[in-house]
């Protein structure tokens, strides 16, 4: 078959190799994480990757609300995938997409495979995610910052869980898509692992890779929540081991 | 927000019954593991329609109608027209669906059938182009989930796909900016069949095509949308639980190798074939 060319448009990805912004093929972007930033919930979480700048809140475990939703056993996990209305180049209305509740509930099912739900009857663990710059990659980095949340919270989990998306530019396989390539590419794969245990908890895929090339993408996904593992951990211990005070529980 | 659709009690003591039985390597409705069931596939039901069909797998059974009209481009693709995909869970499917707006469950399954179809870009949108920035044809594809056994999201998928198929749609006589349709009428221009396939993890099982007491116990299900030349043009892992990276490849080779079959029955039930 013909892969359909991206005509008009200049190369997303030079002969040598590079990429519109400069990096390499299996290049992340620039990460920054944060963890504690917040005062007022029980876990908090900043994320940058390149342009797209996210913070995150985690609250609970607290009395599920309202009641009927309260599980005999467990715990619930609760999410919200949220853009603000400034974090696109067009103003994003405020109400819930499609695209924000779908994204919700695949977060939500990328995240509740780590949560040791079964410890907290009848509560509630609700886990905001707001986006508040839009740059390609949010449900992705929007994960990786919200299992940092859970872990301030103290949330008992299985394991981390930290997402990227890989793509493909020009046929080739590549490491989390900036915004240009992600409208212009010829794919976007983001996959959410939990990386100790090595098992994928979100996978979504828009556009056409091979059966090579998806199995490329997911080791390439699987190198890019490696070092986003070695980033969340650090994080963390900036937060537990910096001279300020530790935060108090409520 | 939405809360979790846990797998109640009464499903994990079912998960278990249900695991034995899948070791031996039989279904509780007498299929291997990695079987579809019987697909019939009718099309043109509805004269009003520019084109619609009514897929059955099994006792599922889901109805696309198409209708065409011609609108104004996106801006960012002025040259291109438009398919935009809705989904809706009728009452009549289950007494689980209510009517009103959709919940996040037929939101993501509608979203996923769009998805499959444009996203594979195996509609030739330019073709659908009347007057470049100023008048494209916007195909609306309305799905209906008529009766629920399981796996509604590849009824879903395979009905849209089989009216998109099958409809028709004006040729037109441009002067100036007037635009005139004519009786005569051509297909949708489309140059592959994207074939949707689910696969449902129960216990530690893969099952392909899962039945509605099969997805009550299932964690995690893997819609997989294929076309002829083996390239997956979309996935969708969906549920509250992880799967790993053998099993995402062997859901690949599943899904290619059903949707193949499907394609097969697609294109002998409707006569046509992409062109």
């Amino acid at each position: 078959m013909v892969e359909a060319a991206d005509s008009g448009s200049k190369p997303l990805l030079s002969p040598d190799g590079i990429r519109t912004d400069g990096r390499k093929i299996d290049e992340m972007r620039k990460v920054k994480m944060e963890v504690g930033l917040l005062k007022n919930c029980s876990g908090s979480a900043y994320i940058e990757q390149g342009k797209t700048k996210i913070i995150v809140a985690v609250h609970g475990p607290r009395e599920a609300h309202p009641k009927h939703l309260a599980q005999p056993g467990r715990a619930i996990l609760r999410t919200r995938y949220h853009m603000a209305p400034f974090s696109t180049s067009d103003r994003k209305s405020p109400a819930p997409s499609r695209r924000e509740i779908e994204i919700t509930k695949v977060i939500r099912e990328a995240l509740e495979p780590a949560v040791m739900l079964d410890e907290f009857p009848k509560t509630s663990i609700d886990v905001f995610i707001e986006v508040l710059q839009a740059d390609a990659g949010t449900r992705s980095a929007g994960i990786t910052a919200a299992a940092l949340a859970l872990a301030e919270a103290g949330i008992p989990m299985r394991d981390m869980v930290a997402a990227v998306a890989v793509g493909k530019l020009e046929g080739r396989v590549v490491m989390d898509l900036n915004e240009e390539e992600d409208e212009h590419g010829q794919a976007d794969m983001p996959v959410a692992m939990m990386p100790n245990v090595n098992r994928i908890t979100l996978l979504q895929l828009n556009g056409r890779l091979t059966r090579a090339e998806f199995e490329e993408g997911l080791s390439m996904a699987r190198r890019g929540v490696d070092q986003l593992y070695e980033m969340q951990k650090q994080a963390l211990r900036e937060k537990y081991t910096s001279s300020e005070p530790a935060q108090e529980e409520d | 927000m939405d809360s979790v659709n846990s797998i109640s009690e009464a499903a994990s003591l079912r998960l278990r019954d249900l695991n034995a039985v899948l070791a031996t390597g039989v279904r509780e409705d007498g299929r291997k593991l990695d079987e579809y069931r019987n697909i019939d596939i009718k099309t043109n039901l509805y004269e009003k329609a520019d084109g619609s069909a009514m897929v059955r797998i099994g006792n599922t059974v889901a109805v696309a109608g198409i209708k065409i009209a011609r609108g104004a481009p996106f801006p960012d693709t002025p040259n291109d027209g438009v398919l935009t995909v809705s989904l809706e869970l009728l009452p009549h499917a289950s007494p689980d669906f209510e009517p009103g707006p959709p919940d996040e469950g037929a939101i993501e399954m509608s979203r996923v059938v769009d998805r499959g179809l444009r996203e594979s870009k195996s509609i030739k949108y330019n073709e659908l182009c009347i007057i470049p920035g100023k008048s494209v044809w916007i195909i609306y594809v309305d799905v209906y989930a008529l009766d629920h056994d399981g796996n509604l999201q590849d009824a879903a998928g395979l009905a849209a796909l089989a009216a998109v198929l099958t409809a028709k749609l004006p040729e037109v006589k441009i002067e100036g900016d007037t635009v005139t349709e004519l009786e005569t009428k051509r297909p949708i221009p489309i140059v592959e069949t994207p074939v949707p396939v689910t696969v449902a993890k129960v216990g530690d099982h893969l099952l392909v095509d899962p039945s509605a007491a099969e997805e009550e116990v299932s964690s995690v299900r893997v819609t997989m949308t294929t076309i002829e030349s083996g390239v997956v043009a979309s996935i969708q892992k969906s549920g509250s639980d992880s799967i790993t990276m053998e099993e995402a490849l062997k859901i690949y080779d599943l899904a290619f190798a059903r949707a193949k079959e499907i394609r097969g029955k697609l294109t002998a039930a409707l006569g046509v074939s992409p062109a």
